[in-house]
């Protein structure tokens, strides 16, 4: 079943237009178990069709393990968003991003391809100062309006500097992880698997909690 | 699967900066239903208005079902926000998102509006519709078990609750609409309120007619209970004290104004609500506040909406009547 009905469709396609360089979608899935692996690549193939700038890279987390273990896949469905050069930025998502999720996905795209918009200048050399590999997960449910909004915060994050990897994790798919970090408040934040952070939270507060690394 | 595409947000043509180099004759601090409508009603007499906000939307946007705004039945709390910004579109919307005032000052005939990040704006008038944040219930274990089974958001949170022993604190329409939302994921339920039941009726009558759902009322909640995670709540009724084992506790017991930054500078009553006249008036000239952050009762968002429609008229007659340039 398609994901978008042509409404969506125009808007998507409008708000698409205002990319600047092209972007790959690589999409992590593998062959049997995989719950949302078939609906997420339906949704990335109609993703693809709204622009000539988007291009979907189908992959098989097993069959090419040195590319996921490059951009840090470790779930599946994984989607990873690379820039025209198919650099890796640190932005990715694990899960369909369904929902309101499709609010931070669809700003991904724009960021990756070069339509940014600034960070506050207080806050950049902050950001600058980040010097050692940080990892930041975003808890998220579909049903979640706040979650898109602190997604997005991690994945400026992460095209803001290159030590920071930044990945939205759909909670309910991956239910192993998030019990693992005791999810059961969403957006829950992540900062390398060690300090938290509850709800759609200033970027100053991801700062303090990455400064503490 | 449902998508949630926030149109208006992603496609932000309307959309420009703030700026601090020049005097607005309005700015709106907050944009929920009533500053969006303040917004409507100042654009439509043609003031030169600015916004300041958090987020777009407000509490509104945690409603599932909004099922009370006159001519729009039934419809998520998004959507009908998603409505409010659509049509204020074909405006001008210089918007400052993701920012938090500090303070305001007062300086001949016009304020500084100054935020946390150094910087401020200037406007010959401001509307304070910043709204209000769920209140909690200040007892122990409710601020060490936030995010470990304690929860202010029950659309965001649900889906974690699948299978699981939840309890709504609460006994107003908020809590009866986290009640309905939770048992259709949660193995069960369970209502816990101090005193009577104060939502409406035709949400009551859905509590009741669904057996899975308990209730319990005139029960006070002590404690939340548990170590990394909540394992129950310790409550106390006319039976004397006992614990209800339970995964999770959403509490929806109300809502304290967003007023602590300016509580010292406006009048307040012992809520915290901005003391406002029947023309939306603080005690500082030009300043003027609407919506749930002031004494007006019951907060509603249509009558938050209707609030600012009014605080934006009374601005405009303040600008041409007795604003001294």
């Amino acid at each position: 079943m398609k994901m978008f009905n042509s409404e969506i469709e125009n808007q998507l396609k409008e708000v698409f237009s205002k990319m600047v360089n092209d972007v790959t979608i690589a999409l992590f899935t593998k062959e049997g178990e995989c719950l949302t692996c078939e609906e997420t690549r339906g949704y990335m193939q109609e993703v693809e069709a709204l622009n000539d700038k988007i291009h979907l890279k189908e992959y098989d987390i097993n069959k090419n393990q040195d590319l996921a273990k490059a951009y840090n896949v470790e779930m599946v469905p994984s989607i990873v968003i690379l820039n025209d050069k198919e650099e890796y930025l640190g932005i990715k998502f694990n899960g369909i991003p369904a929902g309101h999720e499709i609010n931070s996905f669809v700003p991904a795209i724009l960021e990756v391809s070069g339509n940014q918009s600034a960070v506050p200048e207080n806050l950049q050399s902050r950001i600058d100062n980040i010097s050692k590999p940080t990892n930041i997960k975003v808890f998220i449910t579909l049903s979640c309006p706040h979650c898109p909004g602190a997604v997005q915060k991690a994945h400026k994050l992460a095209l803001s500097n290159k030590f920071i990897d930044a990945e939205m994790i759909e909670a309910q798919t991956f239910n192993d992880i998030s019990n693992k970090f005791n999810v059961s408040s969403v957006p829950k934040i992540v900062i390398n698997d060690q300090y938290e952070l509850i709800g759609d939270q200033p970027i100053e507060a991801f700062l303090t909690e990455i400064e503490k690394n | 699967m449902e998508l949630n595409l926030n149109y208006e947000k992603l496609n932000n043509n309307h959309k420009n900066e703030l700026v601090n180099d020049k005097v607005y004759d309005l700015i709106i601090i907050g944009f929920g239903p009533a500053g969006i409508n303040a917004f409507l009603y100042a654009k439509r007499k043609g003031l030169n208005v600015g916004i300041i906000t958090k987020k777009i939307g407000g509490q509104v946007i945690n409603t599932s079902v909004v099922d009370n705004y006159l001519g729009t039945k039934n419809i998520n709390g998004e959507a009908l926000i998603d409505q409010f910004t659509e049509h204020i579109s074909e405006f001008d919307t210089p918007i400052l998102e993701n920012a938090t005032v500090t303070y305001i000052k007062s300086i001949n005939n016009h304020h500084e509006i100054h935020l946390t990040n150094g910087t401020f704006y200037k406007t010959r008038s401001v509307i304070i519709a910043t709204g209000s944040k769920p209140r909690q219930l200040n007892i122990p274990g409710e601020r060490d078990l936030l995010g470990k089974g304690v929860a202010y958001c029950a659309i965001c949170d649900a889906p974690l609750f699948k299978g699981k022993d939840v309890v709504v604190a609460g006994g107003g329409n908020s809590a009866v609409e986290a009640v309905l939302d939770m048992v259709k994921v949660a193995k069960s339920v369970t209502l816990v309120h101090r005193s009577e039941l104060r939502a409406d009726k035709i949400l009551v009558d859905q509590l009741y007619q669904n057996s899975e759902i308990n209730i319990h009322l005139k029960t006070k909640i002590l404690e939340v209970v548990g170590k990394d995670f909540m394992t129950g709540l310790k409550t106390k009724s006319a039976n004397g004290e006992s614990i209800i084992p339970s995964d999770g506790l959403f509490i929806e017991i109300g809502h304290i104004p967003n007023s602590d930054f300016i509580k010292d500078y406006l009048d307040v009553n012992n809520h915290g609500e901005i003391l406002v006249d029947e023309k939306n008036r603080t005690n500082i000239k030009g300043i003027f506040a609407c919506g749930d952050v002031t004494q007006i009762p019951y907060k509603q968002i249509i009558i938050a909406a209707a609030d600012g429609a009014k605080a934006a008229l009374c601005v405009n007659e303040y600008l041409n009547k007795d604003y001294i340039k």
